[in-house]
């Protein structure tokens, strides 16, 4: 027995001791505690089998099964290993982080049990390698998500709602992933990954079955406009769920739109890129600007989170299109950037995930407008979370800016190669697809400082803020983990992106070494990042100035004043400060057109007087367009229909005979033609 | 490598010391102007060297970014004065002075001042930090588009080899491409640096305020770093400004006659559009902030205009 085959034994294992655990165990503290270790154990053996699998070890599963087909072999092969290590480091820090967190609803027993079916299905989604096995994990991965959505149906009438919305949208990708396997299926006549990559790229099945495909994966990764279910559901999952989620499970939809573009069908013709491209960059645009407005900090990072794989995929179309235009090095590097973006997204959107779970823990407050000062309160979530923003922003250095500059490098590199115009397509493409990527990083700079600015900096806003307490190490360890991979990755990013190179091959072979103590040198596009070193020339410059501030404090000590100078006004409370809300004001009214906010102002006077006001009450929602739009309209009409539906269906028993009746008839008439 | 470092080393002590002088020189050009009497050109270094010598005041409720985020700042301008071609175009060994890495630079920066605004929880600096970034968010794409623009010619997003080639090919400096592309990068800096037709550098009215609102709050040396580092992010960008527009003299082979010509060449230049920029705002009224957005989204079209073209039309 191989390592690897070893390794996934280990997970179906323990797999088994977590429900058992799950179900066995009375307590519901000591629950917590033993399924959690238990989860972390089944996540862990995933880091161990998707490592070996991403250094080139080998091992097969067979399923054991009676139906005439290929077998359903499970084998990671080098990117299957790269996402399992991806999704399972996720599913370590989720499941420690719930040891402390979960709590009566979310520790119950149904929560833990689906929780690690939910871990378990996600590790083994990148193994499969035929169609059957693949969706049999996609499934149990959808399912255990599902259950653990409805840990609070009990307590928040939201949650019902929430759920019936992702079960839907859920089904809807896998009815798309699942047509276009049977596309594919079809005209190869297998369903077997290998069989299925025999299929000529420029065939009318090929490029049906990658529309398909790109519909139903990118619905997992929550591009728009299958990304109605995110702002619903994942504020109503508890942090960790949430952090699994945006974190991990994203990452198989990545994964499968990555199988279809490096596995089964490299070079698909140009427009494939074209139309990646620009459902990634209409997902980023659209994600951003909704988060850059939202008030509530798990909608915000939901948000985000649709705008991170809209970069994903917008790396990952631009590869497409780049390699159809034969400029091979600019593709690979578009291509590891897409890579680069995903495992970092991982990392700081789960640290955030987790971040906001500790919030909601001490303060029971989701609100931006309501939180503030939690800096003092909560320092180590303070600092974990704002690392993972940093990241999240895409700024040095964090595995945030790694990624983006690779991606900003390869477009910028992509247009001409030996200095001639490689086609016109890509001329126009390039130029947009940075001037989204910049307003794409623009607006998260804002949304991230408003997320870290208004809920950590500043003064409480409510009586919950000023009570918060830092959470127990149990809860704060995943964070510091978390925090420690986004700046780790972006310091030393070498090693990760030389792995990364080589999990995309043998169809791509991007050319990077490691550069300096670990930066990275993209010899196919001519570009070098050490970001070791843009640290110790910082420490540098800084040296004369910390040098300044010592003596300075020395001769003149930092005096501390209760009230700060505020315009000289004295009776300043603290709800006076600007909130997320008011902070995204301009930006609300610049983007008035695509967010269409309603605005509520009511105003209760003093008595009988016009001029003395009492009270003001403004309430702002900003809907969803595509929701509003596109969702409704079909949503009533499915319903209107419905409704003509239910005369048909009226319960009488003389109804239904006289239905079969008639349907007895048109048969034998049909019959006898 | 020693060269190198040596003219880094020089472009961070020239700039430290030039910047206040360039504020100072532009104050009193625009004083002049207005006919008022003005403070001197020295005024600038008298207030920072007041500043740090006063006690720090910070408000209770304030955290720890109080403190840090005024160095911060500071830190990403000096950056900014080593990594750019100022006075000389000499690579630096594994710190190119490459375009994206130097915009996020910046960026830390332009983050830092906004989590100042919004540490001391008052009114005023949230809504200078909140105006502050919602710019900073849109004048993004012009900027990185129209450093695109000029990188195409150069085949690299390097800025020394930018200027480079601008040096030996001089006729890149006046294509149509290249003028679109200054024009969009001239708005973006403006921006950037709060400088009029975006924000008004000299008020304290609520209304006209972006940058002053968000150190409002800092005190003694918080404050003079504050200060110091958006006085050095001007000089470093007007620096490049000029070197794109007018690259001659900018060291590209050391030596010591070089060395001098390009201190001396770098430091007229700086307060030649110092001077330039100075006149220019005596007749410039802000715009109204709501206003900002157009004018941002026309130096984008500008600077698109000048990718796509070059790709098409060369």
């Amino acid at each position: 027995m191989t390592p690897v085959e070893a390794g996934m034994l280990g997970q179906v294992a323990l797999l088994a001791a977590a429900v058992a655990s799950a179900l066995l165990v009375p307590s519901a503290r000591w629950r917590s505690r033993v399924s959690g270790i238990l989860c972390a154990l089944l996540a862990a053996a995933g880091v161990v089998t998707g490592a070996i699998a991403l250094s080139g070890g080998r091992g097969a599963l067979t399923i054991p099964t009676t139906l005439p087909m290929d077998p359903l072999v499970l084998s990671p092969d080098r990117l299957g290993g790269l996402v399992m290590v991806v999704v399972s480091v996720v599913g370590v820090l989720a499941s420690l982080f719930g040891i402390g967190s979960a709590r009566v609803a979310s520790a119950s027993r149904t929560a833990w049990a689906s929780m690690a079916v939910f871990l378990f299905g996600m590790q083994l989604v990148p193994a499969a390698t035929d169609v059957v096995s693949f969706l049999l994990f996609w499934e149990i991965m959808t399912l255990g998500s599902t259950a653990l959505l409805l840990a609070h149906h009990a307590t928040r009438g939201t949650v019902a709602s929430a759920l019936v919305w992702y079960s839907a949208m859920s089904q809807l990708s896998f009815f798309f992933v699942l047509a276009g396997f049977a596309v594919l299926a079809g005209a190869t006549g297998g369903t077997g990954f290998a069989a299925l990559a025999t299929l000529d790229p420029s065939s009318w099945q090929a490029s049906l079955a990658f529309v398909l495909l790109l519909l139903g994966f990118g619905g997992k990764a929550e591009l728009v406009p299958l990304h109605v279910w995110v702002p619903r559901v994942l504020p109503e999952a508890p942090g960790h769920v949430a952090a699994a989620m945006s974190g991990a499970m994203v990452n198989i939809g990545v994964y499968g739109a990555l199988l279809v573009c490096v596995r089964l069908l490299p070079n698909g013709p140009a427009w494939w890129g074209v139309l990646i491209m620009a459902l990634g960059a209409v997902s980023a645009l659209y994600g951003i600007l909704q988060a850059s407005v939202a008030s509530n900090l798990k909608v915000l990072l939901a948000y985000s989170t649709t705008e991170n794989m809209g970069l994903v995929f917008l790396g990952l179309g631009a590869s497409v299109l780049l390699r159809g235009d034969h400029a091979t090095g600019a593709a690979d590097a578009a291509l590891l950037a897409a890579l680069l973006l995903m495992v970092s997204h991982a990392a700081f959107k789960a640290t955030l995930f987790l971040g906001a779970g500790a919030v909601a823990r001490s303060t029971r407050e989701m609100n931006l407008d309501r939180l503030g000062g939690l800096g003092s309160r909560m320092p180590w979530t303070a600092g974990a979370f704002g690392a993972a923003a940093l990241g999240a922003a895409a700024l040095p250095v964090t595995s945030g800016f790694v990624a983006e500059w690779m991606l900003l490098q390869a477009l910028v590199h992509g247009s001409r190669v030996g200095g001639e115009v490689v086609s016109v397509t890509s001329s126009v493409a390039m130029p947009l697809a940075v001037a989204v990527i910049a307003l794409t990083a623009g607006l998260a700079l804002l949304t991230f400082v408003k997320a870290y600015g208004i809920a950590f900096l500043a003064r409480p806003r409510s009586a919950q803020a000023t009570a918060a307490r830092e959470v127990p190490l149990i809860m704060r360890i995943p964070l510091i983990i978390g925090a420690l991979l986004v700046i780790g990755l972006g310091l030393l990013p070498g090693p990760l992106t030389v792995a990364l190179a080589s999990a995309v091959g043998p169809a791509f072979t991007p050319d990077v070494r490691t550069i300096g103590l670990a930066g990275v040198d993209a010899r196919g596009i001519d570009v070098v990042l050490d970001p070791t070193t843009f640290v110790a020339l910082a420490a540098l410059v800084l040296l004369p100035v910390l040098a300044a501030i010592l003596i300075s404090a020395r001769r003149h000590p930092t005096r501390v004043s209760p009230l700060p100078w505020a315009g000289g006004g004295s009776r300043l409370r603290p709800r006076m400060q600007y909130t997320a809300t008011s902070y995204a004001e301009p930006l609300v009214r610049v983007f008035d057109d695509v967010l269409r906010p309603t605005r509520d102002v009511e105003v209760t006077h003093v008595g009988e007087s016009r001029y003395l006001v009492e009270r003001v009450h403004v309430e702002q929602t900003v809907s969803d367009v595509i929701e509003t739009r596109f969702y409704r309209p079909v949503l009533g009409l499915a319903q209107r229909f419905g409704v003509l539906a239910r005369r048909a269906q009226n319960g009488s028993i003389h109804r239904y005979l006289s239905y079969s009746f008639v349907a007895l008839l048109v048969v034998l008439i049909v019959v006898s033609l | 490598m020693i060269p190198a470092i040596a003219i880094a080393l020089l472009q961070l002590v020239l700039f430290v010391f030039l910047s206040p002088l360039l504020i100072g020189v532009m104050r009193q050009v625009r004083a002049r102007l207005e006919g008022r009497a003005g403070s001197g050109i020295w005024q600038p270094w008298r207030d920072v060297r007041k500043l740090v010598a006063k006690d720090p005041v910070r408000a209770a409720d304030s955290s720890w970014m109080l403190a840090a985020g005024p160095v911060t700042l500071l830190a990403s301008s000096l950056l900014l004065c080593v990594l750019l071609p100022l006075v000389g175009t000499l690579p630096l060994p594994l710190v190119p002075s490459d375009l994206f890495v130097i915009v996020s630079m910046m960026l830390i920066g332009v983050v830092a001042l906004a989590l100042v605004g919004l540490d001391a929880g008052t009114a005023f600096g949230g809504m200078g930090s909140s105006r502050h970034m919602t710019v900073a968010a849109l004048v993004e794409p012009t900027l990185l588009l129209a450093v695109y623009a000029l990188s195409i010619p150069a085949g690299t997003s390097t800025l020394s080899l930018i200027v480079e080639t601008r040096l030996q090919n001089p006729a890149v400096i006046i294509s149509p491409v290249s003028l679109l592309a200054m024009v969009a990068l001239a708005i973006a800096i403006m921006a950037e640096t709060s400088r009029l037709p975006i924000d008004n550098p000299s008020t304290h009215l609520e209304l006209t305020m972006l940058h002053e609102a968000m150190v409002l709050e800092a005190s003694g040396r918080d404050l003079a770093w504050l200060e110091l580092g958006s006085w050095l992010k001007l000089a470093a960008l007007l620096g490049l400004l000029s070197n794109l527009i007018l690259p001659w003299g900018v060291l590209t082979d050391f030596s010591l006659p070089g060395v001098l010509v390009g201190l001396g060449a770098v430091t007229a230049k700086i307060l030649l559009l110092g001077v330039a920029l100075s006149v220019g705002e005596v007749f410039l009224a802000k715009v109204r902030l709501f206003r900002v957005p157009e004018l941002l989204a026309g130096s984008f079209a500008l600077a698109l205009l000048a990718v796509t073209a070059s790709y098409l039309v060369a």
